[in-house]
């Protein structure tokens, strides 16, 4: 399948989803399916670096924290104007107050991209491993710059009040869930456009030998600098919507280790060598957790998640994608695991 | 007489106190085929490593078709026509062999300015170096399941779909058995014969002899014989520092 | 207004404190990581564990915790055994360590903290013990007994250590691990077998630096996480694998934090510490004291 159509057929099937949902569903159901789609995205970017290249980041949720602070400290700004700025310039600033959530999606974004590429600046030329401490240290530093930020509510928080209703779509839960929806799909299309492209390759090379990569020609500092920043981007884009979706936002919810191990579960559990993988595991282990959560408690549903990551990455390696490649090899001939692009041209 | 296709000028490196390379200077002419050979520890590893920009050298410089090397990464050196293969092969475990062989074909040779490669191009460039080196019927397994001698062949074929202009062979028949080692000599002179400059390192004094015009000897960081190979190795000083320990 | 001289000195000191404690918290790391090239994540969260063990046993049985934690040394040498045999068989033989085994770690550091916040709940814990509220005074410098007993054991186990890896048969071969696999074969030893061992004492360092923890401070489950930067940005400081270093590593990174929220409040000491990680990585991968 090309590309575009891939990227209208999965829209198409999520918007089914959401009509549906709206049919059928109650208020619960956005909220729910939200968190799910916000785990898909989550996923998918921590594989485009983790699964695709190799480099394992614990510090997801910093991303996502980007995001939701962007939001918040550009919802904070027409109130921080009119009491600080002149009048001809709180003026202007008022504009900020009717940006639609899409801007600040994008910039928030912008914003956990530019972090990444920072992070991948620093650290990429060292072993993978290093790469994987420093993003832990990276989630705590901007954790602390957070907390001490006092504008954007300091180790208080913030509130940001979400409006009732939207225009066209009317309930603003469903607005949300269908930015969120519409990200996913972007997020996937993106990563199976990654893998079937030259880009794809490259990762590959990155992930088995960086050396050899270098000596075949791939430029892999820059591509892993490409690839911290497009993951990031993504889970700053995932966050971004977050503070209107809760309504209140503190540093340890945004910078929540749920997030963390979530990012690097989903992948692992669903299969890390293709997009399938993470939308696989943040729809099964994003929905577990939903229904763990109401009926036995959160620390339970965390719980479930830890052990299915240790016992996945202990029994089955290659993730559900991968045990089912290998169910259907035992009754075919053997498959090439990664997508031959001479099939087809994006 | 000919420009030098790379030319080597008091390079050197060390390891903290440990001198690895102690001015080399060395001339590689176009369509030369170079045998490099020095015991374990005389540099001859650091040597490549520091021609294909893997580490950088403390001192002098190398050009490479007159161009200055310094200060270029890996990737450019193999974009401007140098290529490698590794001592021990590196395969990328998770592509198959024909992706393998994609991976320069995609990074290198489609950069150059004046190639235009189209998908059809692409495959049948790549198999046909998997024909050079008789892999073809190997082509959509993993390297795992490859042998050694299809492993080295894989990468020497890899290094090759780079299309360089000089090729460095790191050991690229350690652990073979003598029928191998002729199979890849004689794969070796084939892609001489196309036009590639080789530098060989080897340790298997029959196979650097069948193979090379003319010898280099390394021991201790420094070039102690260059020239003939027959008459390299008769060198006494050749003789007490490498073969008569 | 004077420069505070005195407020400096205290802060100083303090940080010298908080630093030998640091060493304790980091040596298991320093070995696992820095000798075994294994990257135990999880280590903090058997500090933690440490701790709770501590409390329950010294909470209802009375004991100190510093005894407890001594006592129990055995469960974590095996507990550490038996986490490097499951290591070894998934990730290491299948050399997939990179990876998957990291994600190991990160499951099990994630398990650990929810299984403890499921057991004992987010309030914090704390143990009493004679020596916990008293504090030498020297003229205008203050040495609280919490601080520097679990300064003084700290030493003790760093020194004990260092003996044992450069003194014994078993510990030369744990150093000759990390540099040279055949000169272990050359020792006829199995190279396996070392490792086991060293993760199990790696492991074992786990349950004192966690009683140490906890008559320091009191513990919650999710403190861990404040040492897991804390005790590589340490590892890193001090160049990989060695003791001493692990000592002038946490001995730095106590003053640099004891001064940051002596000067600039407390809020700030994770990012300073966490910083110089950052920055160490960035610029001097091999740590100050490095090759």
């Amino acid at each position: 399948m090309r590309t575009p159509v891939f990227f209208l057929v999965s829209l198409a099937v999520g918007l089914a989803l959401f009509f549906i949902a709206r049919q059928y569903g109650n208020d619960y159901i956005f909220f729910a399916g939200y968190t799910v789609l916000q785990f898909i995205v989550l996923a998918t970017a921590w594989n485009i670096l983790g699964g695709y290249c190799g480099y394992v980041n614990f510090g997801s949720a910093a991303f996502f924290a980007m995001g939701a602070y962007t939001t918040v400290a550009l919802t904070k700004f027409p109130n921080f104007a009119n009491r600080y700025l002149p009048e001809s310039i709180a003026w202007l600033a008022q504009g900020i107050t009717y940006m639609p959530i899409p801007v600040f999606m994008l910039l928030g974004g912008l914003i956990a991209g530019l972090v990444g590429l920072g992070t991948g600046y620093l650290t990429l030329r060292l072993r993978g491993v290093f790469f994987a401490i420093a993003t832990l240290a990276l989630a705590v530093v901007l954790q602390t710059l957070i907390v001490n930020w006092d504008y954007v509510g300091g180790s208080r928080g913030a509130y940001v009040i979400r409006p009732a209703t939207v225009p066209l779509i009317g309930n603003y839960v469903e607005y949300l869930f269908l930015l969120m929806m519409v990200l996913s799909v972007i997020a996937l299309t993106v990563a199976r456009g990654i893998e079937r492209s030259q880009l794809g390759y490259g990762f590959a090379t990155i992930r088995d030998d960086e050396l050899a990569a270098e000596a075949s020609g791939v430029p892999t500092l820059r591509l892993k600098l490409v690839a911290t920043t497009l993951s990031g981007a993504f889970m700053g884009m995932a966050g971004a919507p977050f503070p209107y979706y809760i309504g209140f936002l503190e540093p340890s919810s945004a910078f929540g280790l749920a997030y963390a191990v979530n990012s690097i579960a989903m992948p692992m559990i669903g299969g890390t060598t293709s997009w399938v993988g993470p939308l696989l595991g943040a729809v099964l282990l994003g929905s577990l957790q939903q229904y763990a959560t109401v009926t036995i408690s959160s620390a339970v549903s965390l719980l479930v998640v830890g052990l299915l990551l240790v016992g996945f990455v202990i029994i089955a390696p290659n993730g559900i994608v991968g045990l089912f490649q290998k169910f259907v090899r035992h009754k075919e001939e053997p498959e090439i695991p990664l997508h031959d692009p001479a099939e087809e041209t994006p | 007489m000919t420009a030098p296709l790379l030319r080597i000028e008091n390079l050197g490196k060390r390891f903290g106190g440990f001198i690895a390379l102690d001015g080399i200077n060395l001339d590689v002419a176009p369509g030369e085929r170079l045998g490099l050979i020095g015991p374990n520890g005389s540099g001859k590893s650091t040597l490549v490593n520091c021609l294909c920009g893997t580490l950088t050298n403390e001192t002098g410089s190398v050009h490479f078709e007159g161009r200055p090397m310094n200060g270029l990464l890996a990737h450019q050196r193999t974009h401007l026509g140098m290529a490698r293969s590794f001592q021990l092969p590196r395969p990328f475990h998770t592509l198959t062999v024909a992706q393998n062989i994609r991976v320069p074909l995609l990074y290198t040779v489609k950069t150059r300015p004046d190639v235009t490669l189209t998908e059809e191009g692409l495959d049948e460039r790549c198999h046909e170096m998997l024909r050079l080196v008789s892999l073809e019927h190997k082509a959509r397994k993993m390297p795992r399941d490859l042998t050694q001698v299809e492993m080295r062949k894989l990468e020497l074929a890899r290094a090759m779909a780079a299309e360089p202009k000089l090729l460095i062979a790191d050991e690229a028949m350690a652990g073979l058995s003598s029928s191998e080692v002729k199979d890849i000599v004689a794969l070796l002179i084939r892609m001489n014969e196309r036009g590639v400059t080789i530098i060989l390192i080897e340790h298997i004094m029959a196979a650097v002899m069948s193979f090379s015009q003319r010898l280099v000897v390394l021991v201790s960081g420094k070039k102690i014989g260059d020239g003939d190979p027959n008459e390299v190795i008769r060198d006494p000083e050749v003789e007490r520092a490498y073969l008569g320990q | 207004m004077d420069f505070p001289v005195e407020l400096l000195i205290n802060a100083l000191i303090a940080g010298i404190l908080l630093g030998g404690f640091y060493a304790a918290v980091t040596v298991g790391v320093s070995i696992s990581f820095g000798i075994l090239d294994i990257v135990n994540i999880a280590h903090p969260a058997f500090i933690i564990l440490g701790s709770y063990i501590a409390y329950i046993a010294s909470s209802r049985l009375g004991l100190d915790p510093i005894l407890v934690s001594i006592l129990a040394l055995p469960a974590f040498y095996y507990l550490g055994a038996a986490i490097y045999q499951v290591y070894y068989v998934s990730f290491e033989k299948r050399g997939q360590e990179a990876l998957r085994g990291l994600a190991f770690f990160f499951g099990l550091l994630f398990v650990t903290e929810v299984v403890l916040i499921l057991v004992f709940g987010v309030d914090y814990r704390y143990v009493s013990a004679p020596y916990i509220d008293e504090t030498i005074r020297i003229g205008m410098f203050d040495l609280p007994l919490r601080m520097l007993i679990p300064f003084i054991i700290s030493m003790l186990l760093l020194g004990g250590l260092q003996l044992y890896l450069t003194r014994t048969y078993t510990g030369r071969a744990i150093m000759a691990v990390a540099q040279d696999q055949f000169a272990l074969q050359l020792m006829a030893a199995d190279p396996i077998r070392i490792k086991r061992i060293a993760f199990g004492i790696s492991i074992a360092t786990a349950s004192i630096a966690g009683a140490l923890l906890i008559v320091i401070q009191p513990v919650e489950p999710s403190v861990g996480r404040e040492y897991i930067g804390r005790v590589f940005a340490i590892c890193v400081l001090g160049g990989l694998g060695s003791l001493p270093g692990t000592v002038i590593g946490a001995l730095l990174l106590g003053i640099m934090e004891s001064l940051t929220s002596t000067f600039y409040g407390p809020s700030w000491a994770p990012a300073v510490a966490f910083g110089f990680l950052l920055l160490t990585l960035a610029f001097r991968p091999a740590g100050i004291m490095g090759r």
